[in-house]
């Protein structure tokens, strides 16, 4: 039996609604609604469908949803799980980003916003150390990531630069590597 | 003329975002900070902060504040801001959309393939230099206050010191850690 348009819509807005911390803290409630409770993939497709994902540009989440979606039901089902994932974080943000203003000269709010500043750098330096482990940097390759994060920091260089200059690089090393 | 712009820069921002919503942020930063100047550094650090305690992607968030915010500071009406920031969200997906439905199959059957799987390692690696250089670009007197023996840089470290070891080491969930730096700032700063 085909799934539902708004069954999609519905497990993919639940998704979206009700993890906090960005698309990687989606995965477990994913494989919920979509392995576990609807069973429309089997948990080897759902590791190989986050897998592609990750390694496809663009936001992970919305990657998944537009990946099942599509599966399941086409370019409708794709549409409609991408929607689902968004609607809620989107009028959520709008709204912040609409009345934050206007509070944020209260002298309250400065003092709070004076405590998460330094907290908002550590957790974006957090995750390198975590990645770097992930992409198995060693002292081989180590200068890869220290030159792009010099090339961005210190000269200004746009990360899509580096991001594109990585990937030639990359092309480069595999054909060199294969001819050897 | 903005809307061409925003339109334009996060179209290339989701095609060449690798790595999830933390290397987005480093691409957001480096467009929207650095290259048009739509927002300031503060700005910015302030939408991170709310972007990590809202539900949903980080990098769809993100696009949406900023979206939302580069127009407003351009100066049109809030409602402009509104259409800027569904204008920035969609432009953020649609490359990668319509690559996961193209290609999505064809990569689920050739996952092994060796030479997509090198360039991606190379991508990788840059990837974490990426968000190291997002991380050391917020790094700043609006962060931290000015260096030296004052109540805000004291505090600033040791919350930096705090929220990274309980965050890398114990994996702490970020919302918790944010909603007790906020705490800390909102006790601390009022005596």
């Amino acid at each position: 039996m085909q799934p539902k348009y708004c069954d999609i819509f519905w497990s993919f807005l639940k998704v979206g609604a009700f993890t906090v911390g960005g698309g990687y803290a989606m995965i477990p409630l994913m494989q919920r609604e979509l392995v576990t409770k609807h069973g429309w993939m089997g948990e080897e497709e759902f590791m190989d469908q986050v897998a592609l994902s990750q390694a496809m540009p663009g936001v992970f989440a919305v990657n998944m949803a537009t990946m099942t979606g599509y599966r399941l039901r086409g370019k409708g089902g794709a549409a409609v799980a991408i929607v689902g994932n968004v609607l809620v974080p989107i009028v959520f943000i709008l709204l912040l980003a609409m009345f934050f203003r206007t509070f944020r000269e209260n002298p309250i709010v400065d003092r709070i916003f004076m405590g998460l500043r330094p907290a908002v750098v550590a957790l974006i330096a957090a995750p390198v150390f975590t990645m770097a482990r992930n992409a198995k940097v060693g002292w081989s390759n180590v200068w890869i990531p220290v030159a792009s994060a010099l090339l961005i920091w210190l000269f200004g260089v746009s990360p899509i630069v580096v991001v594109l200059v990585a990937a030639l690089l990359g092309y480069i090393y595999s054909l060199i590597t294969r001819n050897s | 003329m903005i809307f061409f712009q925003l339109f334009y820069t996060f179209l290339i921002i989701g095609a060449f975002t690798f790595g999830g919503g933390y290397s987005m942020i480093a691409l957001i930063q480096g467009e929207v900070v650095g290259h048009w100047g739509w927002m300031t550094a503060q700005e910015f650090t302030d939408l991170l902060a709310v972007s990590q305690m809202t539900p949903g992607p980080v990098g769809i968030n993100t696009a949406t504040y900023a979206g939302y915010t580069a127009v407003v500071n351009a100066g049109y009406p809030a409602w402009a801001g509104v259409c800027g920031s569904l204008l920035a969200s969609l432009a953020v997906i649609i490359i990668p959309v319509t690559l996961v439905m193209l290609v999505g199959s064809w990569l689920l059957s050739h996952k092994e393939e060796p030479r997509v799987a090198t360039l991606m390692k190379v991508v990788r690696l840059a990837v974490v230099g990426l968000i190291a250089a997002a991380a050391l670009g917020l790094v700043g007197v609006e962060s931290f206050g000015s260096v030296g023996l004052n109540k805000q840089f004291i505090v600033s470290v040791a919350i930096f010191a705090a929220v990274f070891i309980f965050s890398w080491r114990y994996k702490k969930s970020p919302i918790l850690l944010i909603v007790a730096s906020g705490l800390v700032g909102l006790i601390v700063y009022s005596i």
